[in-house]
C-alpha cells in the first residue's frame, strides 16, 4: 500500500484515505458553448496517459477532505511531488522534497 | 511402535512429557518440543504423502518451511476432525504437535500404502512438461465434459474444510524503525544492536523457538558460552525492552511498496487448549522504516535418479533432527554431497551414536582436514563419488554409486541404507530481497544469485547474502542491525563485537542434473518435488522452444511450489542454462512472489467477516420495522424495510396492500436513508445553479424543486428534492446510494474548479430521519402533531418546506412532496426522536385505516407515475431527453454541468433508447426486468434488440402489471406492439406513456 | 479521571478480553455539535463567540473544559459543546443560542455553520490497552510521538471512516456517524 503525503496534513497516510481524481491541469473551459464538437470531446475524454511522470488529482477523502495535485511516476509507482491545487506543475527534474519519499 | 529412532540424549526436547497424537488413525507419541516431522521420524515413519502429479510416495525431505513433500491435513482434536475442521497442505516440518492433535496425509486414496493415483506413475510419459497444453486441447467440446472434471478431480493436494472455520483471526497494524526478519544468527545480532541504539523493533521468525541454525549447531560457542544459551540471553534483553516486539511462529509472506511488510503469526495452532478468546493467527500489517533481512539459507537437493524416494533427505535436515530434536533419520545412513557443510551432519550423528555408513563426495579435492575427522569419526568416505539412484520405493535400502571420472560416470556398485543425507551446497534465501524489487547479482564464484542494491529501505545480513562462518554471519547481522537503526532514527549506533566460534566457512557446491550412467530414457531424477518436475522435462521445455525461464516455468510449473521454487530453482535453472548452453544470468531468475509461505483466509479476512464484513447501517426507526416482521432489502450499506407482511401474505399480497391502502389513505414510508446535504453560503444558489439541470436563483425561501444532476458527459448521474431554507441555506436530498458520489463530485467542483464562489457543503444524512407520509389522508395524519405550522394547502402547498415543531417542542423540518403521485409530507426530525414522531404517526396513520410501506410499495407507487429511479431507469449512459425530463432543464442558463455535452451529436441524435411504459396484451403476464424489447415475436439470431425492461410490477391502481422500459425512438411508438421474447415464448406488449395513474396530478395537490 | 467534556452513562460496551483489565469502551451522552467551514479570517471570529479558538494547524484541537474546536480540514471545524444537562431538549437549546452567537459575531463573513448534533456518536475508548486495540483497526501509528495528546484526524476504522481524537496519553475519542457505530463496537469487541 502506497503512502501519499498530503499537503494540506502535512503527513503521509497510506492511500486508502485517499481517492484518484484522474489527470490534473485540465481545466473547465470557462465558456463551454465556444467550443466546437471536436474541442468539447478532446477536454472531456482525451487524456495524455504518460508511461512515466504524469500530473495527476488525489482527494483526502478520508482525511481533510482537500483535492491536491500530485506527479507520480507511472512506472515505479513513485511519488515525486505533490502541491495544492492551483499551484503550477513543478518540474519534475528538480522536484523534491516530503512528497519525493 | 516404539521410540527406536530416539537418540539417547542431547536435542531440545522436553524427555519427561510425552505427547500423543493420531497420524492416519494410528495413535503415536512424541515429544513436547517435536515438530510432526521430528516426532514421525522418530517412530521410524518417513512416508508421509503421495506427490502431486504422478502419486509418488513422498518421504520428509527438509526440516523448514520449504518442505515439497509432507504436506499434512490437521485438526486439533478428534471431535474437531470429526466436524470436518480441519487445515490442509500444513507443512508437517512447521506444525508443532500437541495432545490428541488429528493428522491425515493428503493426495493418497484409499491410503497413504497403496495409492490407485499411483498409476500415473506408471502412464508417467504422458505426463511430460506441457501436458496440459497438449492433452487437453482437442476436441473443444471435451473441456466442459472430459477435460474439466478429469483436471479438478486429479488437482489439488489437501483436502478443503467441509464445516465453516470456527476459529476468530484478528488484525494489528504496527509501526517500526527497525523490522528483522529471522531469528538466526544475523537477525539476533542485527535485532540486539538496534535495539540497544533505541529504535522501535520487531524481530518476526517462522519457529516456535528463535534462534535458527543456533539451536542445532551444538559445538559453537559466542561471547564464551554455548550459543543457545547465548540465544536466551539475547532474547531475554529484547524481551525486556517496551520498544521491541518479538513475533514467534511468524512468517514475514508479503513485502510491498514503501516498507510495508505483512506478516502472519500462528497463534494457537502449537496449544491443545487454548484461551476460547485468542485468534488463531493474527496478520500484521507493518511499516517500517527499515528492514533487516536475516532469511537464511536453503539446502539445496541433488538431482540424481530416484531422488525423490522417502529416506532421501536434506542433509542439513538430517543434522536438525539429530541435534535439536534427538532422531536419527535412519539405522544406514549415508551422505552424498558435493559441498563440506554435509560432513558435519555425518560427523554429529555419528557423535550421537548413529551409524554413517559413508561420506560420498562428488569433489575429488576434499579439504583434507574434513578427511581426517572422518577417518578419527571411522567413517568411510568415497570421493569422486556420486549417488546414480536408489533401491526402494516407499522407503530406500539401498543406492547405487557411480565413479566419475570427467564427463563420464561409471558403476561403483552399492551401498546398503535406509536413508541418504544430501547436499548440493546452499542457496541464499533472497524471496523478501526480490519480492521488494531488489536486483540480484549472479556470483559464478559462488554459484548463486546474492542481493543486489535494494530499491526500498531494507538490507540482507548474513547467509542470506551469501555470508558463510558463524562468526562472519554475527559481525554481519550487527553492522546490518547498526545501519538500519541509524538510518531509521539518526542516532549514531554502536555495533558490538562478538567474539564466535562454530560452523565455519563451507566450500564446495553443485548446481543442476547430476551424471550418472543409467538409461536416461527410463530414470527420472525431481527437480521440483512438489510439482513432479524432472530435469528431462526442463530440457524437453527448451527442446519444445521455451528460452526463458518464465516460460520454462509456465511449460513444466517447475517453481510453482508452496515454497515459490526456493528448494527447486536453482537446479531448474541450471539444467536449463546447460540445454540453452548459455549463461545463468542471461537465462535469468523467475521473479518471487507474495506470499512466501501460504496464507490461510482467514488471515486475510482477520474481524471482517460475518455481521462485520462490511459496515449495516441501519436508521432510527428499524427496530420497530424488525418488531413488525418486515423483511429488509440492502441498499448500499443501508438496511430498508421492504415491505410489512401481515400474517398470511406473501410479498405480492403484501405490496399490493400497502399500494392500494397509500392511494386510499394514508401510508407511513421510512426515507431516513436519504443522502442530505446542507449547501449554505452567499453563493449556494449560483453553486446550485451550475451543479443541477434545474434553475434555483428565483426558487422561493420556503419552496422545493426536483433537481436533476448530470455529469459533465451529460448523462444523468442522481436527482433529489432541493429545499429552499434561507437565502443562502439549501437543504439538497440525494438518493441513497449516492450520497458519497454526490457529495464528492460537488466538492470537486468547488474545490478545483469554482474555488471563488463562497459557498460549503456538509452531510446531514444522519443528522436527520425522515418520516414520508403519503396518500390522501396524509395532512389529517400529521396534523394533530404539528406544533406551528399551518399546513393548509394555501399557507403550505405541494413543493414546499417548513421549519418548525412537532409534539411539543421536537424540532423539524416539515417538506411537502411526494413521490408517490399522492399528497404528502416528509417530517424531517433528529433520530434520537425520530421513534417518539413515528410511533405518533403511526398510531394516526392506522387509526385513518392505513398502513406502513417499504421500498417494493415506493417503487411501485413512482413506476404507476412514471418517476425514475437513478439507476433502475438509467446507467450512465442516459440523457435527461431521453426519459422525458427535458422539462428539468433551465432553459436560460447560460452553462451547468452537462449542458454543453448535451448538444452533442451523439446525444441529440435520433433513435436514442427513450422511457415508455409497457401494458403486456394479455393484461396478465408481468414482465421480468432486463429482458430484451424486439420487434419481432422471434426475431432472428443476433438481431439487435429495441431495448430493454428497466422496472415491472404488479399494479394495485391500474389493475394489471404495468413495466417502464427504455425503448429505440420509444416516444414514437406509444400505440405500437412490441415483443418480450422469453425461454415459453414471447410476450406481446403495447408501448404506451409511462404514466398509468392520474395524468393530471389533480392528487398531489389535494 | 473522567472527561468533563464527554460526560456518560454509566454502561460500558465489551472489549475483547485479550485487552486486559482497565480498559474500557461507552457511547458518550449526546453533545451539541457544529461543522463550521470558511477560511482562517471566518474562522478567527468564531472563537470569541464559541469560547474555544479554532485550532489554524493541521490536525489540532483546542479546547477548554466543556468545550472543544476540532481541526477537519483547512476550512471545516468539528465543534463540541457540552450542554449543561442531559438531553436531547438541552441540546437543542444549547445548540439553538451557540448558533446565535456565533452567527451574530461572524455578522455578514461568509461561512457555513450546520448543526451535526445528531449525525455522530462518540465512542470513548480509554486506558492502557487502548492504543493497541484501537491497532488491530486503525492504521495510524498511535506512538505518543508520532500521535501526542490534542491530535485530531479523520481516518479510517477498517472500512469505516471515524475522528480519532486524542484526549490524553490513555484516552480516545472516536467520533462516528451514527450508524457506524454498531460496527465500529463490534470489531472493538473482536480485536
Ligand atoms: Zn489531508
Amino acid at each position: 500500500m502506497l503512502l501519499i503525503h498530503c499537503p494540506c496534513c502535512g503527513v503521509e497516510r497510506p492511500e486508502i484515505e485517499f481517492r484518484y481524481g484522474g489527470e490534473a491541469h485540465i481545466a473547465r473551459p470557462m465558456q463551454p458553448a465556444d467550443l466546437d464538437d471536436h474541442q468539447w470531446a478532446e477536454f472531456l475524454y482525451m487524456r495524455t496517459n504518460p508511461k512515466g511522470v504524469m500530473a495527476e488529482r488525489w482527494r483526502h477523502v478520508h482525511g481533510c477532505g482537500r483535492f491536491f495535485n500530485a506527479l507520480r511516476d507511472t512506472v515505479s509507482d513513485r511519488f515525486i511531488a505533490v502541491y495544492k491545487t492551483g499551484e503550477p506543475r513543478p518540474d519534475s527534474a528538480t522536484a523534491s522534497g516530503e512528497g519525493a519519499r | 511402535m516404539t521410540l527406536s529412532f530416539r537418540t539417547s540424549k542431547g536435542g531440545r526436547i522436553d524427555r519427561a512429557k510425552s505427547v500423543k497424537f493420531i497420524f492416519d488413525g494410528k495413535t503415536l507419541v512424541g515429544q513436547a518440543g517435536d515438530t510432526l516431522a521430528s516426532a514421525l521420524l522418530a517412530n521410524g515413519i518417513h512416508l508421509v504423502g503421495r506427490s502431486f502429479k504422478y502419486h509418488r510416495p513422498r518421504g520428509i525431505l527438509t526440516a523448514g518451511s520449504e518442505e515439497p513433500n509432507a504436506l499434512v491435513g490437521v485438526a486439533k482434536s478428534a471431535a474437531a476432525a470429526a466436524a470436518g475442521q480441519s487445515v490442509p497442505n500444513l507443512r508437517a516440518t512447521q506444525v508443532e504437535i500437541h495432545e490428541g492433535m488429528v493428522i491425515v496425509s493428503q493426495n493418497r486414496w484409499p491410503s497413504l500404502g497403496f495409492d490407485i493415483g499411483a498409476v500415473n506413475d506408471r502412464l508417467s510419459p504422458l505426463f511430460v512438461a506441457g501436458f496440459y497444453y497438449k492433452t487437453f486441447m482437442w476436441p473443444k467440446s471435451f473441456w466442459n465434459r472430459v477435460y474439466e472434471p478429469f483436471i479438478r478431480a486429479a488437482a489439488g493436494l489437501g483436502k478443503a474444510p467441509t464445516a465453516p472455520d470456527p476459529d476468530r483471526y484478528a488484525n494489528r497494524y504496527a509501526h517500526c524503525d527497525v523490522l528483522v526478519a529471522g531469528s538466526g544468527p544475523a537477525g539476533l545480532a542485527a535485532a540486539l544492536t538496534a535495539t540497544r541504539s533505541g529504535a522501535r523493533v520487531i524481530l518476526a521468525y517462522e519457529q516456535g523457538e528463535p534462534g535458527g541454525s543456533l539451536l542445532h549447531d551444538v559445538g559453537a560457542q559466542i561471547d564464551g558460552r554455548p550459543a543457545a544459551e547465548w540465544v536466551s540471553a539475547v532474547i531475554a534483553e529484547l524481551a525486556g525492552n517496551d520498544r521491541v516486539t518479538l513475533l514467534p511462529r511468524t512468517t514475514v509472506f508479503g513485502y510491498f511498496n514503501q516498507n510495508f511488510i505483512g506478516l502472519a503469526e500462528r497463534v494457537t495452532d502449537h496449544l491443545a487448549d487454548p484461551d476460547p478468546s485468542l485468534p488463531r493467527e493474527r496478520l500484521w500489517q507493518v511499516r517500517a522504516r527499515q528492514v533487516v533481512l536475516a532469511t537464511g539459507a536453503i539446502e539445496r537437493p541433488l538431482v540424481f535418479p530416484e531422488n525423490d524416494r522417502p529416506g532421501v533427505m536434506m542433509a542439513e535436515a538430517g543434522r536438525i533432527y539429530a541435534n535439536r530434536f534427538g532422531v536419527l533419520p535412519g539405522r544406514a545412513i549415508a551422505v552424498a554431497t558435493s559441498c563440506d557443510s554435509a560432513w558435519r551432519a555425518a560427523f554429529d550423528i555419528k557423535a550421537l551414536g548413529g551409524n554413517v555408513v559413508a561420506i560420498l563426495d562428488m569433489r575429488t579435492d576434499v579439504d583434507p582436514a574434513l578427511k581426517e575427522k572422518a577417518r578419527a569419526h571411522s567413517i568411510r568416505v568415497e570421493t569422486g563419488c556420486t549417488v546414480t539412484g536408489v533401491k526402494g520405493t516407499k522407503r530406500i535400502e539401498g543406492v547405487r554409486l557411480g565413479r566419475i571420472s570427467g564427463d563420464t560416470v561409471s558403476s561403483a556398485g552399492s551401498l546398503a541404507c535406509d536413508c541418504l543425507l544430501m547436499s548440493g551446497g546452499w542457496t541464499p534465501n533472497v524471496s523478501l530481497h526480490s519480492q521488494a524489487r531488489g536486483k540480484l547479482d549472479w556470483h559464478a564464484d559462488k554459484g548463486a544469485f546474492l542481493p543486489g542494491d535494494p530499491v526500498q529501505a531494507q538490507r540482507s545480513a548474513g547467509s542470506c547474502r551469501g555470508i558463510d562462518g558463524l562468526a562472519q554471519v554475527l559481525a554481519d547481522g550487527a553492522r546490518a542491525g547498526a545501519e538500519a537503526a541509524q538510518a531509521a532514527t539518526g542516532n549514531a549506533v554502536d555495533v558490538p563485537a562478538f567474539s564466535a566460534s562454530g560452523s565455519e566457512v563451507s566450500s564446495g557446491w553443485w548446481l543442476g542434473a547430476v551424471p550418472h550412467d543409467r538409461d536416461a530414457s527410463r530414470v527420472r531424477a525431481f527437480v521440483d518435488f512438489q510439482n513432479d518436475v524432472t530435469a528431462k522435462d526442463v530440457k524437453l521445455a527448451v527442446r519444445e522452444g521455451m528460452h526463458s525461464i518464465e516460460h520454462i516455468k509456465r511449460y513444466t510449473t517447475t517453481g510453482m511450489a508452496t515454497d515459490q521454487g526456493r528448494l527447486s530453482n536453482m537446479n531448474a535453472l541450471s539444467i536449463a542454462s546447460t540445454a540453452l548452453a548459455n549463461e545463468i544470468p542471461q537465462v535469468g531468475l523467475t521473479t518471487f512472489r507474495q506470499p512466501y509461505t501460504p496464507v490461510t483466509f482467514g488471515t486475510l479476512a482477520t474481524t471482517s467477516r460475518g455481521d462485520l464484513f462490511d459496515p449495516v447501517r441501519r436508521t432510527a426507526i428499524h427496530d420497530w420495522a424488525a418488531a413488525q416482521g418486515a423483511a429488509f432489502e440492502d441498499v448500499s450499506l443501508w438496511k430498508r424495510a421492504w415491505y410489512f407482511p401481515k400474517s398470511g401474505e406473501d410479498m405480492h399480497a403484501a405490496v399490493l396492500r400497502e399500494c392500494r391502502t397509500v392511494r386510499e389513505s394514508v401510508g407511513i414510508f421510512d426515507a431516513s436513508t436519504l443522502g442530505k446535504i446542507e449547501v449554505v453560503g452567499p453563493d449556494a444558489a449560483e453553486f446550485l445553479e451550475r451543479i443541477y439541470t434545474n434553475p434555483w436563483k428565483k426558487l422561493g425561501i420556503g419552496r422545493l424543486r426536483y433537481g436533476l444532476m448530470l455529469n459533465e458527459a451529460g448523462f444523468i448521474m442522481d436527482d433529489g428534492v432541493v429545499g429552499r431554507i434561507a437565502e443562502d441555506r439549501f437543504h439538497v436530498t440525494t438518493t441513497t446510494g449516492g450520497a458519497p458520489r454526490v457529495l464528492a463530485h460537488m466538492e470537486d467542483y468547488l474545490q478545483t474548479e469554482w474555488a471563488d464562489l463562497k459557498v460549503w457543503l456538509t452531510s446531514t444524512t444522519e443528522q436527520w430521519a425522515v418520516i414520508a407520509v403519503q396518500g390522501p389522508k396524509a395532512r389529517e395524519a400529521i396534523a394533530p402533531l404539528v406544533d406551528d405550522i399551518d399546513l393548509s394547502t394555501e399557507a403550505m402547498p405541494h413543493m414546499s418546506v417548513r421549519q418548525g415543531h412537532v409534539m411539543g417542542g421536537i424540532p423539524c423540518r416539515l417538506f411537502r412532496m411526494s413521490f408517490t403521485g399522492e399528497a404528502g409530507y416528509e417530517i424531517n426530525v433528529p433520530p434520537s426522536r425520530a421513534r417518539q414522531v413515528w410511533d405518533a404517526v403511526f398510531a394516526n396513520v392506522e387509526r385513518l385505516g392505513g398502513c406502513a410501506y417499504g421500498t417494493e410499495t415506493m417503487h411501485v407507487l413512482r413506476a404507476e407515475k412514471g418517476y425514475i429511479i437513478v439507476g433502475q431507469e438509467t446507467d450512465g449512459t442516459v440523457t435527461p431527453d431521453d426519459v422525458g425530463m427535458s422539462w428539468a432543464i433551465g432553459k436560460n442558463k447560460p452553462d451547468f454541468v452537462g449542458k454543453r455535452s448535451l448538444a452533442r451529436p451523439d446525444l441529440m441524435a435520433t433513435g436514442r433508447k427513450q422511457l415508455v411504459g409497457l401494458l403486456t396484451k394479455d393484461g396478465k403476464a408481468l414482465l421480468e426486468e432486463g429482458a430484451q424489447v424486439t420487434a419481432e415475436a422471434d426475431p432472428a439470431p443476433r438481431t439487435p434488440a429495441l431495448g430493454h425492461v428497466t422496472s415491472s410490477y404488479m399494479s394495485a391502481a391500474a389493475g394489471r402489471p404495468i413495466a417502464l422500459a427504455m425503448i429505440a425512438n420509444g416516444r414514437a411508438r406509444h400505440g405500437e406492439t412490441l415483443h418480450v421474447p422469453m425461454p415459453n415464448g414471447a410476450i406481446a406488449v403495447e408501448v404506451v406513456p409511462p404514466l398509468f395513474v392520474d395524468p393530471e396530478g389533480s392528487r398531489l395537490n389535494a | 479521571m473522567p472527561d468533563v467534556l464527554f460526560h456518560t452513562p454509566a454502561e460500558t460496551l465489551a472489549l475483547s478480553p485479550l485487552v486486559g483489565a482497565g480498559t474500557s469502551l461507552r457511547r458518550a451522552a449526546l453533545l451539541v455539535r457544529f461543522v463550521f467551514r470558511g477560511d482562517a479570517a471566518a474562522a478567527a471570529k468564531v472563537g470569541a463567540a464559541f469560547g474555544v479558538a479554532l485550532p489554524q494547524s493541521p490536525l489540532a484541537s483546542e479546547r477548554t473544559g466543556e468545550r472543544a474546536a476540532l481541526w477537519q480540514g483547512p476550512d471545516e471545524w468539528l465543534l463540541l459543546a457540552r450542554p449543561a444537562m442531559d438531553g436531547p431538549q438541552a441540546v437543542d437549546a444549547l445548540a439553538r443560542s451557540l448558533a446565535g452567537e456565533i452567527a451574530a459575531a461572524l455578522g455578514e463573513t461568509p461561512h457555513s455553520l450546520v448543526d451535526v448534533s445528531e449525525r455522530h456518536v462518540a465512542l470513548l475508548l480509554e486506558g492502557p490497552g487502548a492504543a493497541d486495540l484501537l491497532n488491530a483497526h486503525v492504521f495510524l501509528d498511535l506512538d505518543p510521538a508520532a500521535f501526542p495528546v490534542g491530535m485530531v484526524t479523520r481516518t479510517l476504522f477498517t472500512k469505516a471512516e471515524i475522528v480519532l481524537w486524542r484526549t490524553s496519553e490513555q484516552n480516545f475519542a472516536i467520533e462516528c456517524w451514527s450508524s457506524f457505530a454498531p460496527y465500529v463496537e463490534g470489531h472493538l469487541a473482536e480485536a
